[in-house]
């Protein structure tokens, strides 16, 4: 085992949200895979059934059970990476999970399936399927291995949760759950799930990319978790992602945006390396430098922005030729290169 | 639209059958424009473009949304989230046409179903509930069915020639299909009917139930507490007494979106995940019966020097890099003495291939959608380098949604 001190030591639960389309489920996969160093086991989980982490693992679609899907990222001078397992749940599987562990009732459970119970739940009282979701990812944070060896199963689990506009909800189940049982097992259920959430173990990263809505939704989300649970629900780090490096200084950037480089100069290297100006070529890349710096500028606004929350907050570069394991590993590397993992 | 560039062209890849985005517009029997796909894709934007586009164009335009970003809310003059349809300053009105924005209050538009179909007493106990209110301010599925709910009463009150409607940012896009129909079936399942058995029978219902009953009721108790279920009990039978018209309601929105004068049109980035959604959609629309109108293609990068390839980009690159060294023959750029040389040049080609490659892997998924659906116009629409945020941006998008010349 690495002594090596991360930003979230002493974080058994971590809760990745982001708006739709920044790579929330890419991120916390990669998440995943930093985290399991050498002989650490990891569960990923997630809870949308979109089986996004079946596909990025290119595995069979995922059960409601937890299987081995990659090993973690290795180390240098401490070997191989752990297992890194993933689990699907869903609202149906966790409330005969619950039954089974907390009263016995696998078989009452699947007669209630079978009776909509869980259809129940979920039209009338999203509320209650939350607490049966969240519940299943605390509880696999708290196993212990047996009676005798009481360390944990897993080392971390990473959820890959609801996107932004539900995150606060999602996880505030006490406050869901108490407007409409004020007593009783569910309310005791909800209250331990509550009390993992709401402890320094569980950290919520948000996912995001450099542009003004998602932006915009992780400050909002930031702020709406505070809002509703006070300092109860942390919020963690804010994962910048497919963020594009700049490719020239900034003083030649502002000069590319504001149209003053010298276009001769571009064409003079183009003849250089041996390339025709023809029709305006140098002039149409000059085009593409002026948008990427308006890029780069937007994108440095909004990183300014982000930093305005006061969020440990890491990078995670652009892969343009699309996700695959080998560069999840890399985004793995990146993230336990600045202290995420 | 369906020109001879449909056929394959000596083994190169299916071009898309062009969507005529004006046609549609100016079509007086479109009256619902319902734009859907997965989050994050601008389906909003693009839901408000082709609306201000429509209403320049003379068309009197409601863009009904559902969770618009800030700043594009307030540019369309939405700064109170108070249901109702507000006018948009700022639009071109020459043609005779006109643009409201309203966003959507899911929890409001529940309690107005709820009052419409409920004597006040009985509205009352039911908006109390506390199931009622996590049920009615939850995001999961109750938006979906109330931004439908929404959609049918701005066409019934036609007061607007065209609607252009946002769908909530589902988990998944299919959800929003099923919302109209899942209450109704919801509410007549078997579980309500047993809920409901006590509350109708009084004391005699121990009668009517078997074992199987006996140990469900027992099981739930067990699971939720009895109070949890008593409210579950009042909620489901107050309910019940509306059900009749909740069930017409959402069949009623049902058959709207299969009208003649509803245009489904999908929206999704060049990304393998936004694609999938749209392939979902298209199928299940077409198993629907919905009219699909086309797939919109959002943020699809071009590059304005197309003709110089990724590989040749990338090879000028490394060319220039290799004079620069101290001991390559080096030419002069006109910059002073020391300085790197070419410097903007190298920059200018790295960055035309990234750019490059980038396009080609979008290109490539965009094949992949329409090899599956050669059927389905296509608008594609390039990255634009800033959000969108005014009425200009908007009629920008607009504009390039309408322009799909080849």
């Amino acid at each position: 085992m690495t002594t090596r001190d991360t930003d979230w030591d002493g974080v058994r639960l971590h809760v990745v949200t982001g708006k739709g389309g920044t790579g929330k489920t890419t991120v916390a996969a990669a998440m995943a895979l930093a985290l399991a160093s050498a002989g650490r086991k990891v569960l990923l989980i997630e809870v949308e059934g979109r089986q996004g982490i079946a596909r990025l693992f290119d595995c069979p679609p995922l059960p409601y059970a937890e299987r081995k899907v990659a090993i973690g990222l290795g180390e240098q001078g401490a070997g191989q990476g752990g297992d890194v397992y993933a689990l699907a749940v869903d609202p149906e599987g966790a409330l005969l999970d619950y039954l089974d562990m907390f009263y016995n009732l696998r078989r009452t459970g699947k007669a209630l399936t079978r009776l909509g119970v869980v259809d129940f739940a979920t039209t009338i009282a999203p509320g209650l399927s939350d607490v049966l979701v969240t519940g299943k990812a605390t509880e696999a944070a708290r196993r212990r291995v047996n009676r005798r060896d009481d360390s944990h199963v897993y080392h971390a689990v990473v959820m890959d949760a609801p996107p932004t506009g539900r995150i606060s909800r999602f996880l505030d189940v006490s406050t869901e759950v108490s407007g409409l049982a004020k007593m009783g097992p569910i309310k005791t259920h909800s209250d331990t799930v509550a009390r993992v959430i709401r402890s320094p173990q569980t950290a919520v990263h948000f996912v995001t990319t450099l542009e003004e809505m998602p932006v915009q939704e992780t400050l909002d989300g930031i702020a709406e978790l505070h809002e509703l649970t006070g300092d109860g629900i942390r919020a963690g780090g804010i994962f910048i992602n497919m963020a594009r490096p700049a490719i020239l200084s900034r003083a030649d950037l502002a000069a590319a945006a504001s149209g003053s480089l010298d276009v001769t100069e571009l064409a003079l290297g183009l003849k250089a390396a041996g390339i025709s100006d023809n029709h305006g070529l140098a002039a149409d890349l000059m085009t593409e430098l002026r948008e990427h710096a308006q890029h780069v500028a937007l994108q440095d606004r909004e990183r300014e922005e982000l930093l305005t929350s006061g969020r440990p907050h890491y990078e995670l570069p652009m892969i343009p030729e699309g996700i695959d394991l080998a560069s999840l590993y890399q985004l793995a590397a990146a993230l336990r290169e600045q202290g995420a993992a | 639209m369906s020109e001879p560039e449909t056929s394959v062209r000596h083994g190169r890849a299916m071009a898309p059958v062009k969507l005529d985005m004006d046609r549609l517009i100016d079509d007086r029997r479109t009256r619902i424009i319902v734009c859907c796909g997965s989050g994050g894709v601008g389906k909003t934007t693009a839901a408000a473009a082709i609306g201000l586009r429509a209403a320049e164009r003379g068309r009197q335009a409601c863009v009904l949304t559902v969770d618009p970003a800030r700043r594009l809310a307030q540019s369309m003059g939405l700064t109170s989230l108070d249901n109702t349809p507000r006018r948009v300053d700022g639009v071109e009105t020459a043609d005779g046409g006109s643009l409201h924005a309203m966003m959507l209050d899911m929890k409001r538009t529940f309690d107005e179903i709820v009052e419409a179909h409920a004597d006040p007493d009985r509205a009352a106990q039911i908006l109390a509930n506390p199931f009622y209110q996590s049920l009615s301010s939850s995001f999961a599925g109750t938006q979906e069915y109330m931004a439908m709910e929404k959609l049918g009463q701005l066409r019934h009150a036609d007061e607007w020639d065209l609607i252009v409607v946002d769908t909530p940012p589902s988990r998944s896009a299919l959800d929003f299909l099923d919302a109209p129909q899942r209450l109704g079936r919801f509410l007549d399942g078997r579980l309500i009917r047993l809920l409901t058995v006590p509350a109708k029978a009084g004391m005699s219902y121990m009668k009517v139930l078997n074992a199987g009953f006996a140990m469900m009721t027992s099981a739930l108790t067990k699971i939720l507490g009895a109070q949890v279920l008593k409210d579950a009990q009042t909620f489901v039978t107050a309910l019940d007494t509306m059900f009749g018209g909740f069930r017409e309601r959402a069949e009623g929105t049902y058959r709207l979106l299969q009208a003649p004068g509803t245009a489904f049109l999908v929206v999704a980035a060049p990304e393998p995940d936004a694609l999938r959604e749209a392939s979902y959609f298209v199928e299940r629309l077409d198993a629907e019966r919905m009219p699909l109108a086309g797939l919109i293609l959002n943020r699809v990068h071009l590059s304005p020097a197309g003709r110089l390839s990724a590989a040749r980009s990338l090879a000028a690159a490394e060319t220039l890099e290799m004079q620069d060294r101290p001991n390559g023959p080096g030419v002069s750029a006109g910059s002073s003495g020391s300085a790197p040389r070419y410097t903007i040049a190298v920059a200018a080609l790295r960055m035309h291939a990234e750019r490059m490659q980038l396009g080609k892997r979008e290109r490539r998924l965009a094949e992949h959608f329409t090899a599956a659906h050669p059927a389905i116009p296509v608008a594609e629409v390039v990255a634009q380098p800033e959000d969108v945020h005014d009425l200009a941006g908007l009629r920008v998008i607009g504009t390039l949604l309408s322009q799909q010349g080849s």
